[in-house]
């Protein structure tokens, strides 16, 4: 097994298994029923992605499937980012994560579907349709509660101000990235923060949100399987059943 | 509703009665007795919450889902019930009234919405016996509904007809495969079926002789079959089907009878049915505070999106 590969098809796929649960928990709990709805489309979208992710994580493995991978690991075998597992405090925190992390998506899958690795690439390809659908929404609901009202504005700021700690992540090169990206496989860090920063400083300027300029913090980071307090709790729910009755199916 | 009948225009109201007769669909435009708008007021915005609500006891366990595939198929589930909520909102808006007020009638407790919502789903197999019954019941109801008098509820009722039968096939899917499984797992179920069985028949309301608003209802074809003839086509469905996959419905009297072509069941616990509409069920309180309390919580964002529409406008309007 290519260990790198795996890691990094880890990465990719929980960073949307992760987001797509926390848009499931927030199901019946929208600010309308429309918004409702089109949330849980986007979470679906992301479970499909992870899906499809996790079955070629498990075609490397060979031992496990994608189930497995979903629902039984430990902790430090999550590689998503600390970003997707934020708890959803409330909707502006929701879509300023949303926001945050379907930037990178998009740019990240525009440069993953001319992957020389064919599965990744085909992923990408697709997932590429629905993310950028994502991105347009949440760049509108930034807009709009960045321009809306001062309540709207104070609050979205206050968000981006707290979430944006996290955002460093995303653009930290490690040896398993630096690897498989000399290979053609995985994207290239410094294009995608360049561009990741070009479309988020655009819809802030709409948005009239100021971007923050904080220190980096002393993360040790999800995609290298440290994650924050948050985490526990979702795999706690997440993996109930699979915890409690180990080998029913179901 | 009787005297209010006697203040229409007695031509209108026989003209009214003709349409009706030769199944011709009342459009909202049309001219109708006050008395009917207002029975389909009640009718639709009733049915629109409950899809609403509906979603609060499936949310409950799509965060534990315990496949990728399980925890997908719940997240469409739950996010058709919400299309199915909008589709009843717009019919029952075509009557004149707004959502707003719909909802705010829903929060002050003037609108009700299906009661069989107020009951806890406490384990994985709730989400097949809500599938398999819940949605199982409604759909025999619906199915009814797609001829009802009214062109708007009709036609959202031929459009949710189509999902509702996907889902009660994937309710009855989780239960099968909970029987074929362990034995935790085929007593999940059974217990999911024991809880379950008494309130999913509760549904199709009280027997024909003590509905408010059955004869008027059917006379006007809101309602094409009685409460009574729909509860029992599912009963001669549904105890079939728990047989097939090893379940038995927690009924000892109940029993085929060839001479009726029907099964026969004990009669409902009428007291519980009248407890929980009137408030007194496990969940009542719960499920009404967490819609309440997501649409304070939504009070900003929706502030904020209608800020935001009107300085677009008035940017359009000096352009």
């Amino acid at each position: 097994m290519n260990t790198d590969l795996y890691k990094y098809t880890l990465r990719l796929a929980d960073n949307s298994l992760i987001l797509g649960h926390r848009l499931s928990e927030y199901i019946s709990c929208g600010p309308f029923l429309e918004e409702d709805l089109a949330l849980t489309n986007t979470g679906l979208d992301l479970l499909g992605q992870a899906e499809a992710l996790l079955k070629y994580a498990a075609e490397q493995n060979g031992t496990v499937d994608e189930d497995y991978l979903a629902f039984g690991r430990e902790e430090y075998e999550y590689a998503n980012f600390h970003l997707v597992e934020y708890p959803n405090e409330d909707y502006g925190y929701l879509i300023t994560r949303q926001f945050l992390m379907d930037v990178f998506n998009v740019v990240n899958y525009t440069l993953l579907k001319d992957s020389k690795d064919a599965m990744i690439a085909s992923i990408a390809a697709k997932s590429l349709k629905e993310v950028t659908y994502h991105l347009r929404r949440s760049s509108e609901w930034m807009i709009r509660l960045g321009d809306g009202t001062q309540e709207s504005h104070d609050k979205i700021q206050e968000c981006v101000n707290h979430l944006w700690m996290y955002t460093d992540e995303m653009f930290d090169l490690d040896e398993v990235h630096e690897r498989l990206q000399k290979e053609g496989i995985a994207s290239d860090l410094s294009v995608i923060k360049k561009q990741w920063h070009a479309k988020v400083d655009e819809v802030f300027e709409i948005a009239t949100i100021i971007k923050p300029e904080l220190p980096k913090y002393s993360l040790v980071y999800g995609k290298d399987g440290g994650h924050t307090d948050f985490m526990g709790y979702l795999l706690a729910e997440m993996q109930f059943l699979k915890n409690r009755f180990p080998k029913e199916v179901w | 509703m009787a005297h209010e009948l006697e203040n229409e225009d007695p031509i209108k109201l026989a003209e009214f009665q003709a349409k009706i007769d030769a199944e011709i669909k009342i459009e909202p435009k049309d001219w109708m007795p006050e008395a009917y708008r207002q029975n389909l007021i009640r009718q639709i915005s009733q049915h629109a919450h409950s899809e609403v609500i509906g979603m609060q006891p499936e949310g409950n366990w799509v965060s534990r889902a315990p496949s990728l595939r399980s925890k997908k198929i719940l997240m469409a589930k739950i996010q058709d019930e919400a299309g199915h909520g909008l589709y009843l909102y717009c019919a029952a808006e075509t009557l004149g009234v707004s959502r707003d007020q719909y909802i705010q009638w829903l929060h002050e407790g003037k609108a009700k919405y299906a009661s069989v919502f107020n009951y806890p789903s406490p384990t994985w197999a709730d989400m097949g016996a809500i599938g398999w019954l819940v949605d199982g019941a409604a759909i025999v109801n619906q199915v009814s509904l797609q001829r009802t008098s009214y062109g708007p509820y009709a036609r959202a009722m031929v459009r949710i007809c189509m999902e509702e039968s996907f889902h009660q096939r994937q309710g009855y899917e989780i239960m099968a495969r909970l029987m074929e499984g362990s034995e935790a797992q085929r007593k999940m179920a059974q217990d999911a079926l024991d809880r379950w069985w008494w309130p999913s028949l509760m549904m199709f309301g009280p027997h024909d002789s003590d509905s408010a608003h059955s004869s008027q209802s059917m006379k006007w074809k809101i309602k094409r079959e009685s409460n009574d003839d729909l509860r029992q086509q599912f009963i001669d469905k549904t105890i079939p089907q728990a047989e097939l996959i090893g379940l038995k419905v927690p009924d000892e009297n109940a029993k085929w009878n060839a001479e009726t072509n029907h099964y026969e069941t004990s009669d409902i616990d009428w007291d519980e049915f009248w407890n929980v509409i009137k408030g007194n069920g496990p969940c009542n309180r719960h499920r009404l505070a967490h819609h309440i309390k997501a649409h304070k919580d939504g009070e900003w964002v929706r502030a904020a999106a209608q800020a935001f529409a009107m300085k677009q406008n008035n940017k359009l309007k000096i352009a």
